[in-house]
């Protein structure tokens, strides 16, 4: 009989070393999530700041009402794909207002954000291509890659000379180029430099594809992303995003303004073979982004909360990312004390991330937090509070002070 | 300059110094993924540290292929004599 344990054993024993210095990570129970920002744990209330509910929209009283309504109108599932079971009205109607969101000439959703990139870029990337991919860039396109049959390469995150680098370095040789980045990278909340990466696909021929999953909603004017914040989006050819974050549900889209992209519905197997979205989360998806398409307030207010937390522990004397957006990585020393420093959060009733290398890059051990719109700036000045005690507690404030003594070499 | 699989597999070794855990010794058998003591995403970068160095990419399921030290040399040999 195959062994699991034996399969996994190095899994197992990495599960086991998180277990002796506390909880499981992995394993998070929450008894009841109350609102966008508090749940319960062990019987305890904790403040969220590791959920990316960047709009706070999951408990929107419209979003609900819509769900319910598409609920009792059209059940609980389509029980099938969209190529064997049809589009229902509402799949339909997503795809247009995010088409029209995006000024695109169309849009096609996917069951999760996940199968948006391993759809889209999977497909688009055929035998004689080569893919392009920031080193940062998301599992999700990682694995789209491997799907994919073009030949994949990294580029160094967020250098668009070393980009340019790698596609002169295939002139003379067939096939497209694709090149993949994010808006908002995941672990350190790092925007791309789009620009720059738009100015390279420019001069050297490239097929542009910007995953917008941590930016929709967030940046931009009317919250398109960093493709609109940038002042990029006629270079970019695709852009893919989630409605798992700010749009407070779970799916997918990609958006083109590419003729024949109808016929990726045909060839796309991560479209084709699964069932599609369920009414209830297309509606509430549908009343989400009619709500940030007419409001942008909320893009701004979870700017501002971000700012906050992320000004508030660099000034504890905390190590965070390079900008302040609405994911603040804490950089800890090891990852022995991310882990302790984790556990204490919670145990203090804060509720984060961790996250630690293998996902992270250059093998940082972080503490990860997500900004919501609707956090109040009492909970944010109590999370850098519980964080710089914790901090104390655990040095690592003081190892920083100390390394910020140090005369520069 | 050029190279051959000699010399490609001691700038590898070379270029390690400093990056793997002290007392790792590298010689061409040795694992890239479970023997320099690097998680997956470090060797990933280490490898582009050798793209730079070489003048070229290696493709992901290129890197895929290769498990010890002199594979790795090897694909690099095969990336640097295309390139010409």
């Amino acid at each position: 009989m195959m062994s699991l344990g034996s399969k996994f054993a190095e899994i197992q024993a990495g599960i086991d070393a998180l277990r002796a210095l506390g909880r499981n990570p992995f394993d998070i129970r929450f008894e009841k999530i109350l609102s966008p920002t508090e749940a319960l744990l062990d019987g305890r209330p904790v403040l969220l700041f590791g959920t990316n509910n960047y709009l706070g929209l999951t408990f929107d009283a419209a979003c609900i009402a819509e769900s319910a309504r598409a609920l009792h109108e059209a059940g609980t599932g389509t029980t099938g794909s969209r190529i064997a079971n049809g589009t229902y009205s509402d799949h339909a109607l997503l795809e247009r207002r995010i088409a029209q969101f995006y000024d695109k000439r169309a849009a096609m959703i996917f069951t999760t954000g996940y199968q948006a990139n391993l759809g889209l870029i999977s497909t688009l990337a055929g035998r004689e291509d080569h893919l392009l991919i920031d080193a940062d860039c998301h599992a999700s396109i990682y694995d789209a890659s491997r799907l994919g049959a073009a030949e994949v390469i990294r580029f160094r995150h967020n250098d668009p000379d070393d980009l340019a680098r790698r596609l002169r370095r295939l002139e003379g040789r067939p096939g497209d180029r694709i090149v993949v980045t994010e808006g908002i990278y995941s672990m350190l909340g790092d925007t791309a430099p789009l620009r720059e990466i738009a100015a390279v696909k420019r001069e050297l021929g490239a097929c542009l594809i910007v995953d917008e999953a941590h930016s929709l909603g967030i940046l931009g004017e009317r919250g398109r992303g960093l493709c609109e914040a940038a002042g990029v989006e006629a270079d970019v050819d695709f852009v893919v995003g989630t409605f798992s974050k700010s749009l407070g549900a779970i799916g997918g889209f990609a958006a083109s303004d590419l003729p024949g992209f109808e016929l990726l519905r045909v060839v796309c197997r991560p479209f084709m073979f699964t069932a599609s979205l369920p009414p209830a989360v297309v509606a509430s998806v549908n009343a989400s982004l009619e709500r940030i398409a007419r409001d942008p307030s909320l893009g701004r207010r979870v700017l501002e909360n971000a700012r906050r937390l992320y000004f508030g522990l660099t000034a504890a004397g905390f190590q965070v990312g390079p900008e302040p957006n609405p994911i603040v990585a804490v950089k800890m020393p090891d990852r022995e004390t991310a882990v302790r420093f984790w556990n204490r959060l919670i145990e203090e009733g804060l509720y984060v991330n961790l996250a630690l290398p293998p996902a992270t890059p250059a093998s940082l051990s972080l503490i990860r937090s997500s900004v919501s719109a609707a956090h109040e700036e009492a909970q944010i000045d109590r999370a850098v509070s519980i964080m710089t005690a914790v901090g104390h507690e655990l040095h690592v404030l003081e190892r920083r002070a100390s390394a910020a003594a140090l005369p520069a070499t | 300059m050029t190279y051959n699989g000699d010399t490609i597999e001691a700038e590898i070794v070379k270029m390690l110094t400093g990056r793997i855990p002290a007392g790792v010794q590298v010689t061409g058998e040795t694992r890239i993924v479970d023997g320099l003591g690097l998680d997956s995403v470090a060797v990933l970068d280490f490898i582009m540290d050798l793209e730079d160095h070489f003048d070229i990419s290696i493709p992901l399921d290129r890197i895929a292929q290769v498990q010890t030290v002199t594979e790795l040399s090897g694909a690099i040999g095969t990336l640097v004599s295309a390139r010409g």
